[in-house]
């Protein structure tokens, strides 16, 4: 997703976009979660198409509003466009975002139909990710946000969060 | 304006806004914490969703308009939800079954709005629909859960299916506004989601071993604005801010 930045020449404004994150998973940067559609620079506007994860997401205000002060800083003026469609899914978290999930103790999505074995069926395959066993269950769909599941490891006993697939 | 269309929007937006407000009242009262933080999450998608309607109707009115404007200053005969969505949170299974109604009824009503010729709408259904799906997977377990569970939990959750199952057929009663909708390719067309609502109800009522086939439909008319006493009671709560403090922001 960092390809978006390639066309701008302003370093500052780039290394500022960068340290954008969600601030509810303060590793992932906007980039890695893959929020960002566009990012066109026309002399001194900032153009930005942003989309959002979850429809009530509150964490999509800050990241508009991180966006804006950081982009203003810079003596640009910020144009940040919430788009709705195409709809975000979970594919767009970056590889490299599903790594700094994993270590920070959220187990990344998996795939549609292993996801609903998971939620579903209750079968054993979300990975804990403080002792990679598999050997876990849910105890919530829902968890500490929307877009996760609330997972206990059977065999180190720690909880977890999993970040649901969502398409 | 497109007065159809702003209407529609508000039908469409006010049962999300209503049954939020309802879910937002159970925050920190939930019977345990994996369902508090649920039913909450739940509430907070449908006010997710209610901010694109409610912007959407905001630009079609123009002027001063804005979503805020849009969603508290109405008077009660200007909400335009069913009714079934205002009944109040009696216990949790009352909470669950109104859930279960709603999510069975919006998920097959999103289906179809995904393919509105309305842009704005086709994409707030796309974001919407993947949410919904999660509401009534979560609201069907413990349907199941409870009408299976225990003695108790069976009876009220009979108790509450009797109670609110005859709201239901509001949902697909047609008004001009809605078939205006439907014959211009923007709105749903309710017989077809009707069909959609009852096979997810044959499926799951019978699981959770609920009788539901004689209860008798009650008259509602909240898509018209007429609506039960408990609507005011949530307004009160609901517009308190911007009525104290108007243009209060956060
Ligand atoms: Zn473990």
């Amino acid at each position: 997703m960092v390809e978006l930045l390639e066309n701008i020449s302003d370093e500052k404004l780039k290394e500022e976009l960068l340290k954008i994150s969600d601030p509810e998973i303060p590793v992932l940067s906007v980039f890695d979660l893959g929020v960002i559609r566009k990012i066109d620079v026309i002399d001194k506007d900032v153009n930005i198409e942003l989309t959002p994860t979850y429809s009530g997401c509150p964490a999509m205000d800050t990241i508009s509003m991180d966006l804006k002060i950081a982009i203003e800083s810079l003596g640009y003026k910020a144009n940040i466009n919430l788009v709705l469609s195409p709809a975000w899914s979970t594919d767009w978290i970056s590889e490299e975002g599903r790594q700094k999930l994993e270590a920070y103790g959220i187990a990344p999505p998996l795939e549609e139909s292993l996801d609903a074995k998971a939620l579903i069926e209750g079968e054993r395959i979300v990975k804990c990710t403080n002792c990679q066993s598999t050997n876990t269950i849910m105890v919530s769909q829902f968890g500490s946000t929307a877009c996760k599941a609330l997972f206990k490891c059977e065999d180190c006993l720690e909880p977890f969060d999993y970040f649901k697939c969502l398409k | 304006m497109n007065d159809n269309l702003y209407r529609y929007l508000l039908i469409l937006g006010d049962n999300s806004m209503i049954l939020g407000q309802r879910l937002s009242e159970l925050c920190g009262h939930g019977p345990n914490l994996e369902t508090d933080i649920a039913l909450t999450n739940i509430s907070l998608d449908l006010f997710g969703q209610v901010r694109s309607y409610m912007q959407y109707a905001a630009k079609i009115k123009g002027g001063e308009t804005t979503e805020d404007s849009v969603a508290y200053l109405r008077s009660e005969r200007d909400y335009y939800n069913t009714i079934l969505v205002e009944q109040e949170n009696t216990d949790f299974a009352y909470v669950i079954a109104r859930q279960f109604f709603f999510d069975a009824f919006h998920k097959p009503l999103l289906e179809q709005l995904m393919n509105s010729k309305d842009e704005t709408i086709s994409a707030i259904a796309a974001k919407s629909i993947k949410e919904s799906k999660y509401h009534l997977r979560f609201s069907s377990e413990w349907m199941r859960r409870l009408g299976d569970g225990t003695e108790e939990s069976h009876s009220r959750l009979q108790n509450a299916v009797n109670d609110l199952y005859a709201y239901c057929m509001e949902f697909f009663q047609e008004t001009e506004v809605e078939k205006n909708m439907k014959e211009n390719g923007i709105g749903a067309d309710l017989e077809l989601v009707k069909v959609s609502f009852l096979k997810t109800i044959n499926e799951v009522l019978p699981q959770a071993g609920i009788e539901y086939k004689d209860i008798k439909f009650r008259y509602a008319n909240g898509k018209q604005g007429m609506h039960s006493e408990k609507l005011g009671y949530i307004l009160s709560d609901f517009q308190y801010i911007q009525r104290a403090y108007p243009n209060m922001t956060w």
